[in-house]
């Protein structure tokens, strides 16, 4: 992994080498815009309206759409379900940050022990290894449910029964295996002779990772491990495959059966983008910023 | 670009006023089945002849129902050579299938004219074309519900009941205040999440799980202390599911208003509906369908009210 420039490698998140010319606009929504001035904001607003219109026009007609509209669109049903829904997306709020603290340790110890030089340390390899092929390879839902059902049927003593309990800890369990290789691919990227740098100053080799390595990893790939958090977000609806009490996207569900409308789905629809939005927009500002600094660093 | 817009616009309100009056507007009430004009037929058979009577395929009745389809609304297994889990709805056994089989017979379908379809809960209601005639798949009616599809009169007037395991707290209660301080538990679908909610109120936040057998696991596994299930589907659960599992009462009906029943699920305005509800008043009145749930159905008298004080 040699790339000229020095400490620099090859970014996760960072478009195909050569392009110097990158935009620097967050989300590529005005990407040619500024370029063309007035004549490409007009084609830009003609293209748009022309578009919408077809969509409109595509979807009006489609012949259930009354009924589509009534079943999907129904604004009264949506003012009441957002009321339902709202106060128990704080459920899913809960969730995911809890959640989060854990992932992000645990999948940190996970990368660390996979780095880990020497015969001594096969196991661990081993096991990390083993670990994020496991709970990568299985469907999310898959782990909620043999968790969320499965734990709890033991009864062992000692052990909490609460499905939630164990459906936040699956959540844990396979998102910490993503988060995992994304720490992992931080700490590749730190040019090696950085380490060398650093045992050449006389610290161990635990101390180079510990001081070294894993700070410059981490600040890299903030990006995607922010990336990584909205897929939580979102993945905190499949608790409730297994928990009883409803969190927002089973009170969506109790709303629907109760009134045979789909439109409650669309209120738990919003709660979700009000937070994930923001998210994604604060990744592509993220990775704007960074590249940004890379390249002013390049240019020196 | 803004005319086109307009006319876009015009010719989209256009087609979908268009799009409204192809189906036309059905007022005959529930139960009242089109008896004000002279030409209205008076028998369930009589009424499936109409040519205005749309069926998915023509010269069959076409049934839908959830897989697994649980005692004791089916009942017999025969599931070999089938999709069909637990039971197969083809036999006539159980109390929906029997039920399914005997609205035929009045409509004039012989038993082979009887296809069966499977129809998640949550697929009964979807907008669009329907795979089924009629659902039954004790699903309960109410008038929210009817605003999205169309539900024929009552087959089965139903009680909700609440399971516990057989030595809890949970099972000495007798009225519906003693139940505030249990966690409990429902089905998606059924209509008691509403009741327990609003009747009970009880302390703690009541579940609901996403099909019968994870509220099964949850009680087995001591996840809640109680799961609201109807009665006849309480009566299996104990009986099969929960060897040590109890029925602790049943629910009475909310004062003022009328029994929670189970209505077959039409798409909406399906103008099959009346025949069907001819049908179930001609199996009323010469007492199958009476016959037909004491066959399947356990007496619900055995079972204690709870009481509202």
């Amino acid at each position: 992994m040699s790339v000229p420039g020095g400490g620099g490698a090859p970014e996760l998140y960072e478009l195909p080498p050569g392009r110097t010319d990158l935009p620097r606009s967050r989300s590529r929504l005005f990407a040619g815009l500024r370029q063309e001035g007035a004549k490409g904001v007009l084609i830009a607003v003609v293209s748009t309206i022309a578009v919408f219109a077809v969509l409109t026009v595509v979807i009006v007609r489609s012949p259930n759409w009354p009924t589509v509209r009534q079943s999907f669109f129904d604004w009264q049903q949506f003012k009441s379900s957002l009321a339902d829904v709202a106060p128990k997306f704080l459920r899913n709020i809960q969730y995911f940050m809890i959640a989060e603290v854990f992932i992000l340790s645990w999948a940190l110890l996970l990368a660390v022990m996979r780095s880990l030089p020497g015969p001594v340390f096969f196991p661990l390899r081993l096991i990390s290894i083993g670990y994020t092929d496991l709970f990568r390879g299985i469907p999310t839902i898959l782990i909620v449910y043999l968790l969320g059902f499965g734990v709890p049927a033991m009864q062992l003593p000692g052990v909490p029964r609460s499905n939630a309990f164990w459906a936040v800890v699956a959540l844990i369990l396979s998102y910490s295996a993503y988060v995992a290789e994304v720490y992992r691919a931080g700490i590749e990227s730190i040019h090696p002779s950085q380490i060398a740098s650093a045992r050449s100053l006389g610290l161990t080799r635990l101390q180079s990772l510990r001081f070294v390595v894993i700070p410059q990893a981490i600040r890299r790939v903030i990006p995607p491990l922010l990336n990584d958090f909205v897929g939580l977000q979102k993945d905190t609806a499949l608790v409730a495959f297994v928990v009883a009490i409803p969190e927002a996207f089973k009170q969506g569900q109790l709303d629907v059966s109760a009134t045979f409308n789909y439109t409650p789905l669309l209120a738990v629809a919003l709660m979700f983008l009000i937070i994930t939005i923001p998210m994604t927009r604060l990744v592509d500002w993220l990775i704007a910023r960074e590249r940004a600094k890379r390249q002013g660093g390049a240019a020196l | 670009m803004r005319k086109m817009l307009v006319a876009v616009a015009a010719f989209g309100l256009l087609l979908a006023a268009c799009a409204g009056n192809e189906n036309p507007v059905v007022t005959t009430s529930p139960g009242g089945g089109g008896t004000e004009t002279s030409a209205a037929p008076t028998t369930a058979a009589a009424c499936a002849q109409q040519s205005s009577v749309p069926f998915v395929n023509a010269g069959t009745l076409t049934v839908g129902t959830d897989n697994p389809a649980y005692p004791p609304w089916y009942a017999g297994g025969d599931t070999q050579g089938t999709s069909w889990k637990i039971n197969n709805p083809a036999t006539g056994k159980g109390f929906e299938s029997a039920v399914a089989y005997a609205v035929a017979d009045k409509l004039g379908f012989t038993n082979d004219q009887v296809q069966w379809v499977e129809v998640p809960f949550n697929q009964s209601f979807a907008p669009g074309p329907k795979s089924f005639d009629f659902d039954i798949n004790q699903i309960s009616f109410t008038p929210k519900r009817a605003q999205q599809v169309t539900f024929s009169d009552s087959y089965y007037d139903v009680n909700q009941a609440l399971v516990g395991l057989k030595g809890t707290p949970i099972t000495g209660a007798a009225s519906l205040s003693d139940l505030k301080d249990y966690s409990l538990a429902t089905q998606i679908g059924t209509t008691s999440y509403d009741y327990i909610t609003n009747v009970i109120q009880p302390n703690k936040e009541p579940g609901a799980y996403n099909s019968l057998a994870d509220a099964v696991q949850a009680l087995k596994s001591g996840s809640v202390d109680g799961i609201v299930v109807d009665l006849p589907t309480a009566f299996y659960v104990t009986a099969v599911q929960i060897p040590d599992g109890v029925i602790i009462g049943q629910f009475p009906n909310p004062e003022g208003q009328a029994p929670e029943h189970f209505g077959m699920v039409f798409a909406k305005d399906n103008p099959l509906v009346d025949c069907v509800n001819l049908a179930l008043s001609e199996l009323k009145s010469d007492g199958t369908l009476q016959a037909i749930q004491d066959q399947w159905l356990s007496s619900k008298v055995s079972v204690p009210v709870f009481s509202t004080s």
